[in-house]
């Protein structure tokens, strides 16, 4: 008992007094706050959660372009190992194994409880080994070195190779053996690669741009045939202007097939030859060579250049070798589209739903209903507004687009599938109940006095929600908007449904007429990372680019979260009056 | 009761000071209802053209219920019901086909807490102008220094007027209040206990700011603070429980009351 007793009568058992005396002392549970720690712990947990998630995140992502040494193993048996040490870890030795082993390190073993370290190895050369990786047990190592001459070369196809440079061949003519290193062919990479570069774009940009004139003028013939019928004289006449045209339009796609192969021809006379590790050989053209370096030899700079080298590469270009090399430029693309989107379909949407919820519908049990309803929304499983997406936006609604406008693309949809516009109008729906919460939160945080005042002025309703009630409300309104936009860009599972591929083949923006697509299907850095980590060939390379994404999805949404946050204060302060 | 008749006030306890120029307001056997609760019961005064008016009784007693009656403010309240009549020049308030936009358009209100809009002060003159559509800049800008000189307001803010309101003093604010009450050039001016929110010093200006305002407006003002409603207002209607009990010249209301229930409340015994 920690009270200090001062009613005497009590303590000695004599008739209780019925007046309370308050003890003159502070209850032990008064004194140091205990639920304090308990509170902080908790939220301390929360952020320790935190911080660890995004220092894994940022820590895997920032160190997967810094080129790792090259390393040559020589085994016990005599065969030899390239590649980059890529982690190591102990394992048990089985028992078949054990017997190759000879005695001495058999005894090692032993002493470790029959546990052995081993190396994974990144060896590449997929195309020879069909293996990217391979794991080499310590007690087979005979010895180690770090020659200088071995190359990392990352290539268009099959990954990465590893080898020396044997012969290399520029113009026709064999290159000079004291000029067989990364650097004294960089010229001659420079310029396959510039060449290639330029086929690239005869074959994509402007071979596309005769196709999709073709295209175009097929389905002028065929909305032709839809709206007369196929035996009309306007019909036959759309069917002549279309084989003169197509005359033409072959004749030019004829040529810029001819010029692409003169290339092409040009840019085989320039490959180079490597041999690997086991002896092999590999000619590769040297337009196929995205970067090829020594990694042991790389001095600091040179290392910070194949780092960034590699970064930009990423942020720059588009992906290949199924989503695991090259770059996530349409990823990026279609995640920031697809949010803006998302906030210009669900802003105006959720505010008016809002407004019409607190200032106009009569307070009643009907609202009362629609309120719970819109708040448990927000507790649907996304996966579920996906199958909605799919199967009323896409399929139905989408359907009956194509129908309407788009009758000579059918059977092929147009609206008719997933896209970027259903995607985002699916999300919209997702995150719409953030937004109307925020709101109505908003709206009803307006002082009473505030709408009196305007009223008394002679405004009408609309006129003091409008330049009263909104301006007010704006930054909660901003919140909640905030809110919908972050959980909208990071959602996944609905948009597999309504639009997001694998691999898109063209961008939303482009310079066809109408220049944005929303029909079209799209690329999203959620999807990506779920691909490239679990989907492809090889998930131990897509690993790195699994934290690399991640990290980018993060800085992304980040990015988006400070813009929209940094509009918001800038109408608080707008709002507020310009001196606080 | 049939339209138009008229009340028949018992002389004894209704003996205002009558104006030059008429009346304004009309209020016959005025009654309303919050739901089931009546809170005003058949009232009847009428508010002389040109002259302030004050309101007085003890709180509760249905003061502010009937001033935001004057200007239709309790219309946003669910459940309300009236009876009776109010008429401002000879029409019903609460008639059918009544605009009730216009009607306030044609009075102004100034508030208990003072409640400028948080925009400059020149926004928060202007808002019935704005209200009404008006982009003349010289017009606009003439208003606000009209009103702001008549709100006795201008020397403090004319070099502030593109600052936030929020920024001003309490005082200020409830002047700037008035300057927006007035800027719409109303007939009527509706002050619900206009200085309770104030000290001393603000509250003397606010006085004497109705003093010069009176000859211009008609006031009707609703106070529980008895010096003030003697200080600044030539009639004062006495209200309880919902009910007028007297209406009459100020100066004999608190000289020579002639109601029982005036004089146990004027003379501090209950209220
Ligand atoms: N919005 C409302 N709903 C229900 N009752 C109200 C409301 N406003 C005021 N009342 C009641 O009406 C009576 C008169 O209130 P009010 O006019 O504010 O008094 P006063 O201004 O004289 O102090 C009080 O009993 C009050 O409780
Ligand atoms: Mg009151």
């Amino acid at each position: 008992m920690t009270a200090v007793n001062i009613d005497t009568a009590a303590s000695t058992g004599k008739a209780k007094s019925s007046v309370y005396r308050r003890a003159h002392a502070a209850d032990l549970s008064a004194v140091g706050e205990p639920f304090q720690w308990v509170l902080g712990g908790a939220l301390a947990m929360g952020c320790v959660l935190i911080a660890g998630l995004l220092l894994l995140v940022f820590w895997n992502g920032l160190v997967t372009f810094w080129p790792k040494p090259i390393e040559v193993v020589r085994l016990t048996d005599g065969a030899m190992v390239a590649g980059e040490p890529f982690r190591t870890e102990s394992f048990r030795v089985t028992a078949d194994q054990l017997a190759k082993v000879p005695a001495d390190k058999r005894a090692a073993i032993a002493t470790d409880d029959g546990f052995a370290d081993r190396t994974l190895y990144r060896t590449g050369n997929y195309d020879i080994y069909n293996d990217d990786f391979r794991w080499v047990p310590d007690y087979e190592v005979a010895s180690v070195e770090r020659p200088a001459d071995m190359v990392y070369v990352e290539r268009l196809e099959w990954g990465p190779l590893i080898g020396r440079i044997k012969s290399a061949i520029v113009n026709g003519t064999a290159v000079p053996a004291d000029r067989l290193t990364p650097a004294g062919l960089a010229a001659a990479h420079d310029a396959a690669r510039a060449r290639w570069a330029q086929i690239q774009h005869i074959e994509r940009d402007l071979i596309g741009d005769v196709n999709h004139t073709i295209e175009k003028a097929r389905l002028r013939v065929r909305s032709v045939e839809l709206s007369s019928g196929a035996d009309s004289p306007a019909y036959r006449a759309a069917q002549q202007r279309f084989s003169d045209e197509n005359v033409k339009l072959q004749e030019r796609f004829q040529a810029l097939t001819k010029q692409a192969q003169a290339l092409r021809a040009e840019d085989a006379k320039d490959t180079v030859t490597f041999a690997e590790i086991g002896g092999k050989e590999k000619a590769v053209n040297l337009s196929a060579v995205v970067r090829f370096f020594q990694p042991n030899e790389l001095s600091i700079f040179g290392k910070i250049g194949v780092y960034l080298g590699r970064w930009w590469e990423f942020l720059s270009t588009e992906p290949r070798e199924a989503n695991t090399e090259g770059g996530i430029l349409p990823a990026i693309f279609g995640t920031v589209a697809m949010t803006l989107l998302l906030v210009i379909f669900v802003a105006p949407f959720g505010v008016i739903t809002a407004l019409y919820l607190r200032e106009y519908a009569k307070q009643g049990r009907l609202v009362a209903v629609v309120r719970i309803s819109v708040n448990n929304l927000a507790g649907v499983p996304s996966i579920v507004y996906g199958v909605f997406g799919l199967g009323f936006f896409a399929y139905i609604v989408g359907g009956s687009i194509d129908q309407v406008f788009f009758p000579e693309r059918l059977p092929s949809p147009t609206f008719g599938t997933g896209g970027l516009f259903w995607a985002a109008l699916t999300l919209a729906l997702l995150t719409v109940p953030v937004v109307i919460v925020a709101t109505e939160e908003a709206l009803a945080a307006v002082p009473r006095s505030m709408r009196e005042g305007s009223l008394a002025c002679g405004a009408s309703k609309w006129q003091t929600i409008r330049r009263i009630v909104l301006p007010r409300a704006m930054p909660g309104i901003m919140t909640g908007i905030i809110l919908a936009m972050a959980r909208g860009a990071g959602e996944v599972a609905p948009l597999m449904l309504v639009g997001v591929v694998k691999l898109a083949p063209e961008l939303p923006i482009d310079g066809y007429f109408p220049y944005i697509h929303l029909e079209r299907s799209f690329m999203h850095l959620g999807f990506h990372i779920y691909d490239v980590g679990f989907q492809s060939r090889n998930s131990e390379a897509g690993k790195p680019m699994v934290f690399v994404t991640t990290l980018l999805l993060i800085l992304l949404i980040v990015v988006m979260n400070a813009a929209a946050i940094y509009i918001r204060n800038r109408l608080r302060r707008q709002f507020a009056g310009s001196q606080f | 009761m049939p339209d138009g008749s008229q009340v028949e006030y018992d002389k004894t306890v209704y003996h205002p000071v009558r104006g030059e120029n008429g009346t304004a307001l009309d209020i016959e056997k005025f009654s309303l209802w919050y739901s089931e609760k009546q809170a005003l019961f058949e009232n009847s005064l009428v508010v002389e053209r040109g002259l302030v008016t004050a309101l007085i009784g003890p709180s509760g007693c249905g003061k502010s219920t009937l001033l935001r009656s004057i200007n239709r403010m309790n219309d946003l309240i669910d459940g309300l019901r009236i009876g009776g009549q109010m008429k401002i020049d000879g029409r019903d308030i609460y008639g059918p086909g009544i605009d009730v936009i216009a009607l306030r358009k044609r009075m102004g209100m100034v508030f208990q807490k003072p409640n400028p809009f948080p925009m400059t002060i020149f926004e928060n003159v202007i808002y019935p102008l704005r209200v009404d559509g008006v982009t003349d800049k010289t017009m606009l800008e003439e208003t606000v220094e009209r009103s702001l000189r008549g709100s006795a307001l201008w020397d403090e803010a004319k070099d502030r007027l593109h600052e936030s309101a929020l920024g001003m003093s309490g005082g200020q604010q409830q002047r700037l209040c008035i300057a927006r009450a007035i800027a719409g050039d109303p007939e009527v001016l509706l002050m619900d206990e206009p200085c309770s929110a104030l000290d001393p010093i603000a509250t003397s200006r606010i006085e004497e700011l109705i003093d010069e305002l009176a000859g211009h407006y008609t006031i009707v003002i609703v106070t529980h603070n008895m010096q003030q409603a003697a200080r600044v207002s030539q009639n004062t209607a006495f209200m309880y429980l919902g009910r007028l009990i007297e209406y009459g010249a100020t100066e004999t209301m608190f000289t020579t009351p002639k109601a029982e229930r005036t004089q146990a409340y004027i003379t501090g015994r209950f209220g």
